[in-house]
């Protein structure tokens, strides 16, 4: 590890993507979608700011990532997505 | 290959023959011509490059940033609000350590609003850690383009630099210039090799999250290597007359060596001070004057030296913080305060605006400077000269 600053690179970098950082665990409240109400428009996942939307016919929400902002359960037109307290 | 060409031009010929790969555009008078002569050449085939328009200042320098972090040497040029509004980025490419080479054409910052000459642009971007020349005629502005890769690409310096040309008196006055030929500038300039850059194969994270314990150490690295630039500077402009007989100092002093008073210009201003030396030298007024051409890092050394042989130096500042003094005054005075020589120091605030700096004016300054430096400062230690209503210039 690093001892003084001579050890250190010139800027910092990460030598790994910044996939590895899952910003999931940032999370208070977490979208929920009842898929009994979802009309697959789609709008959740163009709304999302963390690209934490997936579409697989139905969209899921991908947990590693989603920060809970809950702007999908805001804008979803059916009111299909909650925000339920994290355990 | 001699050429008839503008301080603009000039600019734009250092581009092409230092081979910029990405050239992010945005236009701005007096600068617009740079970028339009890069796209000349690029239309003709005679340089080959990325152009990017982009929307605004701050994302040109955005763009240079990513494409410098890629491996790219990037080129972009621009003026007082476009380089205030690229004030962020600035801190951003020295911080990542990337050698952008950029024109900055100094021009004075509104309201009351004005497209002509004046450094306040250039010199309130003093603390983004980027290295900063003042040029004094054409054929300066296109070598310092090429030494300054040489310089900023350096293993041992890694940071950005902007090269400053006086609004109009340079950016649009034509001089003969000699253009080197590519193949000397290539042998003098080796591509540009980035150790760590972005590639979409080998994903990485640039500028993370830095706690407490290590952000100082990171910058003691950037204060070490502008502190290393002092000397890289001399010696790539000692190579560079090797191959090209053109040489450049920090401080450009002329017939400073036996003079009482010594009065410190920057830009284009330096040239008609030479002159109005000249001609008071003929009447047996010792003067001389120091161009600053570098005042980032600041040669704090030359201006020691200076001060040995010298009762006074009068500061010609092209700009002005409210609230004290002109910056190239306050940092002479703060050079010399731990020094064991501190002559009189004065500033003179000239030529804010493009207010026209002429011999008479300079010659009024330097009889002022003889006075002083005999009969001491009294309560005038900065004056504005040639204010309608101010009286006595």
């Amino acid at each position: 590890m690093f001892k003084t600053y001579e050890d250190l690179p010139l800027t910092p970098i990460t030598n790994v993507s910044s996939r590895t950082n899952k910003t999931g665990l940032w999370r208070t409240f977490k979208p929920v979608i009842d898929y009994e109400k979802c009309i697959k428009c789609y709008i959740c996942w163009k709304f999302c700011p963390d690209v934490a939307i997936i579409i697989n016919d139905f969209p899921q929400i991908d947990y590693d990532y989603c920060k809970g902002c809950g702007i999908c359960a805001n804008e979803c037109p059916k009111n299909a997505i909650t925000m339920e307290k994290e355990e | 290959m001699k050429k008839v060409v503008t301080g603009n031009e000039a600019l734009a010929y250092g581009a092409k023959i230092a081979r910029a790969e990405v050239i992010p555009a945005y236009p701005i008078t007096p600068q617009t011509t740079v970028v339009e002569k890069i796209a000349d050449f690029m239309a003709d085939g005679e340089m080959k490059a990325k152009y990017i328009k982009v929307e605004s200042e701050h994302s040109a320098m955005a763009a240079c940033i990513a494409a410098s972090n890629a491996g790219a040497r990037t080129f972009t040029a621009t003026s007082a609000h476009g380089l205030t509004l690229m004030h962020e980025l600035l801190f951003w490419a020295s911080g990542a350590r990337l050698p952008i080479v950029m024109g900055n054409i100094n021009r004075a910052m509104g309201p009351p609003w004005s497209v002509w000459a004046d450094h306040l642009d250039s010199i309130a971007q003093r603390d983004t850690g980027w290295m900063q020349f003042y040029c004094e005629n054409n054929q300066e502005v296109l070598d310092t383009v090429i030494q300054a890769y040489k310089i900023c690409e350096d293993k041992d310096i890694l940071l950005p630099a902007f090269i400053n040309e006086d609004a109009f008196y340079l950016s649009h006055t034509s001089e003969l210039v000699d253009i080197p030929d590519q193949e000397r500038v290539d042998e003098f300039l080796p591509p540009y090799e980035l150790q760590l850059k972005l590639d979409i194969d080998n994903p990485m994270g640039f500028g993370s999250l830095v706690m407490p314990e290590w952000y100082m150490e990171f910058r003691y690295k950037i204060a070490e290597a502008m502190d290393r630039s002092r000397k890289k500077i001399q010696q790539v402009s000692k190579e560079f007359n090797k191959m090209f007989g053109r040489s450049y100092e920090m401080l450009d002093l002329y017939r400073c060596e036996d003079a009482e008073a010594v009065f410190i210009a920057v830009g284009t201003m330096a040239s008609t001070a030479k002159e109005v030396v000249d001609t008071m030298r003929k009447e047996g007024k010792d003067v001389g004057v120091a161009r600053l051409r570098v005042f980032r890092p600041f040669p704090v050394d030359e201006i020691r030296e200076l001060a040995k042989t010298v009762d006074f130096i009068g500061v010609m500042d092209r700009s002005y913080s409210f609230g004290y003094g002109g910056a190239i005054f306050s940092e002479i005075k703060a050079a010399l305060y731990n020094s064991d020589y501190k002559p009189i120091v004065k500033d003179y605030i000239v030529g804010l605006g493009g207010k026209d700096v002429t011999p008479k004016v300079l010659e009024k300054i330097f009889t002022d400077g003889l006075k002083v430096r005999t009969k001491g400062l009294k309560d005038k230690e900065i004056e504005w000269i040639g204010v309608k209503g101010l009286g006595g210039w």
